[in-house]
Parts: C-alpha cells; structure tokens; sequence
C-alpha cells in the first residue's frame, strides 16, 4: 500500500497531478447544480411578487 | 418520426425535460468507466521501463487533451448550425462547451506541466505543442469573455460562433504540431495510422479514461445547458411553472 501512495519517488507529480483533475472535475458538477438552484429559486420568488402586486 | 424528433429536441421545454431524464443513465456508466480506468491506470498498469510511475499522469493528462480538441470541435460545430439555422439549443450547447472545454485545456496544461518537471526537468518549454495548448485556451477564455460582455445573448450567441469558427484554423496545428516542428513533446503513440506503440495493460486504461471523460463532458455540458436554458426562459409559462414546483 505505501508503495502505491510512493508511486516510485514520484508521489508529489502524480497525486499533484490526480488532484487538480479530481479539483476541477468536481467543479465542473457543483457549479451547474448550484446555478440550477439559485435560478429557480430567484425565478420563483419573482413570480411570487408578480401575482401579488 | 426521426425528424420529428429533432424538432422537439430543439423546442427548450422538451428539451430540458429529455435530458433531465437522460443524465442519470449517463452519469452513471461515466462514474463505472472512470473509477474502472484509475483502478487499471493507478494499480493495474505496470511500472514504464523509462519514466518509472510518473507516466501514470498520461491517464488525465492525454484524455484531457484529447478532450480539449473534441470540445472546441463542437463548440464552432454547434456554433456554425446556430449561426445557419438560428437554433437556440445549439446556441446554448456551445456556450456551455467553452466553460468545459476550457476547463480540460487548462488540465491538458497544468498536468503536462507537472509531468515535464520531472521528466524534462522544466515546467514549461515555448515549443509548437504546448503554445498552440496555451493558445487553444486563450480562444476558449475569448469566447467566454466575449459572450459575457454582450447582453443580448442571441447576439452573443451569433459573436462567440464567428469566434469560434475563426479558431478552428488551430486544430490541426496542435495536433500535427509534434510532426510539423521539433517539439520537446514526444509524438503521438495512439492516433497515428500504425499499431498504437503503447502496450495493451497501458493503452486500456488510457482508453478507459477517454470515455469516461468524453461521457463526462456529455453530462456537465448537458447540466449547463439546461441552466442556460431556464436562464434565457425565464419568461416562458413552463419554467415558472417549474420553478413554481420546486
């Protein structure tokens, strides 16, 4: 297992490297959802105020 | 019936509706296909003879690439039909390439970069290869920029298209760029016309990585679509209704 995690004196390169991606993956997911989100919510509380007034 | 099809698909409302069905029955087999290609690239692949464990980066850092050339291809793809047929969807499918065209451009680079540290003892060289790479994202930055600073966005749909066609002459630059020039960047080892010179127990889980990461962009691209979507509906009666809902 440690020799895994050493990847050959490599270690910085390749878990730099897995990082980033798995960084830059998981942002690509979170940042649409969060805007779903958000735009619904501001889209339905405009709606709200339409009707009342 | 086929074309009848397209015809919905390019109605929002449908639109949304489909791929909102879609996207578990592609996030899925993508998480499979990826957790399968680190599984064989990490602990599978053997050792490289020259390069020891550090080529195990090739695993992100040539789908990336790869990546970075279909996306852009897309993107001036569907830009050309919005610009031809003024199709809303493909508006709004290739804005939403660029943001993740340039997010894998960005890991084509920084990962190479890593790589070339120990490898060629530098981080970054000005070679055709890796300046064509940067160029590639500046294109992308330019057409997320420009669409930004337009507020009709059909117009600033029909400005980044025109963009993105011109940047298309950059493609085959990157590509050939290792054949054209004498790059530090070694040559392509898989889409050449001969045996790929890669063994299979590497070159499996580097294919496995590809369609994870091809299935990847399908869904964070269709996930953004559908936000621009709403966005650009918001006055329709279906995305209140919908938002209504939630």
């Amino acid at each position: 297992m440690n020799e895994f995690f050493h990847m050959g004196g490599y270690a910085f390169y390749v878990w730099t490297s897995y990082a980033i991606a798995l960084v830059v993956l998981v942002l690509n997911v979170l940042v649409p959802l969060r805007n779903r989100r958000r735009l619904l919510a501001t889209i339905a509380r405009r709606a709200r105020r339409a009707r009342r007034t | 019936m086929i074309s009848r099809f397209f015809h919905q698909l390019g109605s929002p409302r449908y639109f949304y509706r489909f791929s909102g069905s879609l996207l578990p029955w592609l996030a899925v087999p993508c998480a499979v296909l990826m957790l399968a290609g680190l599984y064989q690239g990490l602990v599978v692949a053997p050792t490289d003879y020259q390069q020891g464990d550090s080529y195990r980066i090739i695993y992100i850092h040539v789908p990336s690439a790869w990546m970075s050339l279909f996306i852009y291809m897309v993107m001036a793809g569907a830009g050309a039909i919005a610009l031809i047929w003024h199709m809303k969807l493909a508006e709004v499918i290739a804005i939403s390439s660029a943001h993740i065209g340039a997010s894998f451009t960005f890991l084509a680079l920084i990962t190479g970069s890593i790589w070339g540290k120990p490898m060629w003892g530098t981080w970054w060289v000005w070679d055709a290869r890796l300046t064509s790479e940067l160029i590639l994202l500046f294109l992308y930055l330019g057409v997320i920029a420009l669409y930004n600073a337009i507020d009709d966005k059909r117009t600033a749909a029909r400005a980044t298209a025109i963009l993105s066609i011109v940047g298309v002459v950059n493609i085959p630059i990157i590509h050939y760029s290792v054949e054209w020039w004498n790059t530090l960047h070694q040559g392509p080892t898989v889409t050449k016309f001969d045996a790929p010179s890669i063994d299979m127990s590497m070159l499996i889980p580097l294919l496995l990585m590809a369609a994870a990461f091809k299935l990847y962009y399908v869904v964070v691209v269709l996930m953004r679509a559908r936000c621009e979507l709403l966005e650009r509906e918001r006055n329709t009666q279906w995305v209140n209704e919908l938002a209504a809902s939630k």
